[in-house]
């Protein structure tokens, strides 16, 4: 965990020095291990809002450009309000955690950070993790942290329109012809692997069981979501052997580096530029 | 719920004249992305106090990633700054969720002006999925969804079957 107390990203703006010298009225500041959990749960929501705003005008129609970029940009402000938490404890901005932590230090599942393949590949990833943020977001609403309350009771709202979405769109594809049929099929077959570590123990939710939400109670809400859309268009769940994981702890697949590299390329180029 | 009681809610205008003063500057800052409504009409502005003499205004976002909250920030802090009331604060607050019940009715006419169909009202009761939304230029209800995302988070794309012609409706939320 990086812990500088010069940020790296800080604008020496006079809005922003007026915001240093003037105290909030109640200032939020998490707590340092409720901070942990914050920061997993918003990089997840950060590597997946990249991964889905490379769609944007190379979606197969206009109108997927456009929800594909809107989805991205929900899951974005997840990340922002989950990262800026996570960083109060830390006196670190959003964008300090963002642009200037290395691979190691990012604590993503590694489902949020597969490639996209093609279109339904990337409907098949997002039905799986639409249906375990909806699990997620609904049962971390009674968090006994109220921040972490407030952000999963706003998400919640908002990750039902994506469930919605991906389930469409996986009813269309499987159901269409016999070639978005297969390539269906293949796209749920490349991320199932990475299923079963979304519910694998994490050790900053153990830390707060209060303000957390157990990772393994979160599997029957998620399979009551998505196995009946398999169902529905007669889709076998993958009998593919899962990865081993380790996202929480900073293991993560070859796909992460390149991302990261992308994302963080112009803060670091040209660190507390801002437009 | 009263409609008075849910007006309160919505638009929680203070009762002490100096904090009426400061809600009234803040509540004329626009939507950036849809600039017919104001944050009050839109039910954004949550709370304004004065600490030392210093507004500290409340705001909520309508979405999570919705970008106009920088924007609107800026624009209450520099409406002030105009007012007279220099170094206010602007606080983003997610709880209570945002929810388009409060909407005005009066911002709810201006959409429908801009040409954007309203939310329905949902106070109280269940949205039935599928029911008609009305064209605003021709105010026919033979009207189908295009895309359930928009031109912002806050919006579906519509099209009309009499008049052709496609529209933004602000999602209920």
């Amino acid at each position: 965990m990086p812990n500088q107390h010069q940020s790296p990203s800080a604008v020496l703006t006079p809005e922003a020095l007026a915001a240093r010298v003037a105290p909030q009225d109640s200032p939020v500041r998490a707590a340092d291990d409720v901070a942990r959990y914050a920061l997993g749960l918003g990089d997840d929501a950060l590597v997946l809002a990249q991964r889905l705003g490379s769609w944007i005008a190379a979606a197969p129609e206009l109108e997927e450009d456009v929800a594909l970029g809107n989805i991205a940009l929900d899951t974005l402000g997840h990340a922002r309000s989950l990262l800026t938490y996570a960083g109060s404890a830390w006196d670190q901005t959003e964008d300090d955690l963002a642009y200037f932590r290395d691979e190691p230090d990012f604590r993503c599942r590694q489902i949020f950070e597969r490639p996209n393949g093609d279109f339904a590949c990337t409907i098949a990833r997002q039905l799986v993790v639409s249906a375990y943020f909806t699990a997620l977001y609904r049962a971390l609403t009674g968090s006994a942290d109220p921040t972490l309350a407030a952000i999963a009771a706003k998400a919640v709202k908002e990750v039902d329109y994506h469930l919605d979405h991906a389930t469409l769109w996986t009813l269309r594809l499987a159901l269409g012809t016999e070639e978005s049929r297969r390539r269906t099929v293949a796209g749920f077959d490349a991320v199932w692997p990475f299923v079963d570590e979304l519910f694998a123990d994490d050790p900053a939710a153990d830390a707060v069981p209060a303000a957390a939400v157990a990772p393994a109670g979160l599997r029957e809400p998620f399979d009551a979501l998505l196995l009946p859309v398999l169902d529905r268009v007669e889709l076998p769940v993958p009998a593919v052997a899962a990865v081993r994981g380790g996202g929480r702890l900073g293991v993560h697949s070859e796909a992460l580096g390149p991302l990261l590299a992308e994302m963080q390329v112009l803060a670091r180029r040209h660190p507390g530029a801002v437009w | 719920m009263a409609a008075v009681e849910h007006e309160q809610v919505a638009r929680p205008r203070p009762g002490t004249k100096p904090e009426r003063a400061v809600w009234d500057a803040a509540a004329q800052v626009t939507d950036p992305e849809v600039p017919v409504l104001t944050v009050e009409d839109l039910g954004v502005l949550r709370a304004v106090r004065l600490v030392d003499g210093t507004p500290v205004v409340d705001i909520t976002p309508t979405y999570s990633g919705c970008p106009a909250v920088d924007a609107i920030r800026d624009d209450i802090v520099a409406v002030l700054e105009e007012r007279g009331w220099s170094g206010a604060r602007v606080n983003v607050v997610l709880s209570p969720a945002w929810t388009t019940d409060w909407m005005s009715d009066a911002g709810r006419r201006k959409l429908v002006e801009h040409g954007i169909a309203p939310p329905a009202r949902r106070a109280g009761g269940v949205v039935a999925l599928g029911m008609g939304v009305r064209c605003p230029r021709c105010g026919s209800l033979h009207t189908r969804e295009l895309s359930r995302f928009g031109s912002t988070s806050c919006k579906a794309l519509y099209v009309c079957q009499r008049c052709r012609e496609p529209f933004d409706h602000f999602k209920e939320h």
